[in-house]
């Protein structure tokens, strides 16, 4: 009863932040409404026993993601009035899609029952000494290790990509060459002259 | 207990949301990124309640690689919002017409 009193209750703070990210008038507010709704997620995810993952999820998404869109919306000087214009435009067309897209999703859920699936039957509780992390590394390190080697390389790939898309070469910078001083010959710097002999007066 | 309606309902009220979020701020490329990441955060819900049905973690393993790809999507979208803003000063996708011929 508490688990369900609990969920009930973080899935309205998640909706409520949800709700706070699409209708915030200041890009950080959005990204801390962000924020706050990976935290509630974080918490249903424990709720339903899905720990390692409610964990990375504040570990990767809170600690690491969100401060980087945070950066990222402070370091630009964005022209909010500009952004702002025209938003109630196309405002009922969203909201029409989206109470739309509830009422069918629900109506998927609730009255046909996903085909024959029984929807209303609660999770079945993992006894006290079964372990969500050692579990998933089991089949993550065993199964899927291919997969997981590829997400490394994907990651890999994903910080050259950035690094090297924000590189910045200013002009007139006094930097090493390296390359260059290693292919300098000697010819091109030394220069042997003959001096005649001078008598000592 | 919690079951999987419950899951699926806050899931799909989710997943709306960020479709209107697309709808409402479509001039900001950031509000559009964070849409999108509400878009595979309900996903992700999806993926740990059928998980958590049948009793196969293969579910969540997805939901581990799908945060990773989001991880990457996300810092890559960032990078290059950044270099945009240095070439356009702004980030409105209307001013982003040069492909448009």
């Amino acid at each position: 009863m508490l688990v369900e009193i609990l969920f009930y209750i973080f899935a309205t703070l998640l909706v409520a932040g949800a709700l706070g990210v699409i209708t915030a008038r200041n890009p950080v507010y959005s990204v801390l409404f962000l924020v706050f709704s990976f935290v509630n997620s974080a918490a249903i995810w424990l709720l339903v026993e899905a720990e390692f993952l409610a964990i990375v999820l504040v570990l990767v998404y809170v600690g690491a993601v969100m401060v980087l869109f945070l950066f990222v919306v402070m370091m630009l000087d964005i022209n909010l009035a500009e952004i702002r214009q025209g938003f109630t435009r196309f405002a009922w067309l969203g909201w029409i899609t989206a109470l739309a897209l509830i009422a069918e999703i629900t109506a998927v859920i609730w009255r046909n029952g996903l085909g024959g699936l029984d929807v209303g039957r609660g999770f079945v509780s993992e006894p006290a000494n079964y372990s969500n992390t050692l579990e998933l590394g089991r089949v993550l390190y065993t199964h899927y290790a291919y997969p997981f080697e590829l997400a490394a390389v994907l990651l890999v790939v994903a910080i050259v990509a950035a690094i090297a898309l924000t590189l910045r070469r200013r002009p007139g910078l006094k930097v090493q060459d390296i390359s260059h001083q290693v292919a300098v010959r000697a010819e091109d710097r030394l220069r042997v002259v003959k001096v005649a002999a001078e008598k000592r007066s | 207990m919690i079951t999987l309606a419950d899951m699926l309902t806050v899931s799909g009220i989710l997943f709306a949301l960020a479709v209107a979020g697309i709808f409402l701020n479509r001039k900001n490329v950031i509000l559009l990124l964070m849409c999108v990441e509400l878009l595979l955060l309900a996903a992700n819900f999806n993926f740990i309640a059928f998980s958590r049905m049948l009793g196969d973690l293969t579910g969540q393993v997805f939901v581990f690689f799908v945060l990773t790809v989001a991880a990457a999507e996300s810092a890559i979208g960032l990078a290059i919002l950044v270099v945009l803003f240095r070439e356009r000063r702004s980030i409105n996708v209307e001013d982003l017409n040069t492909l448009k011929g």
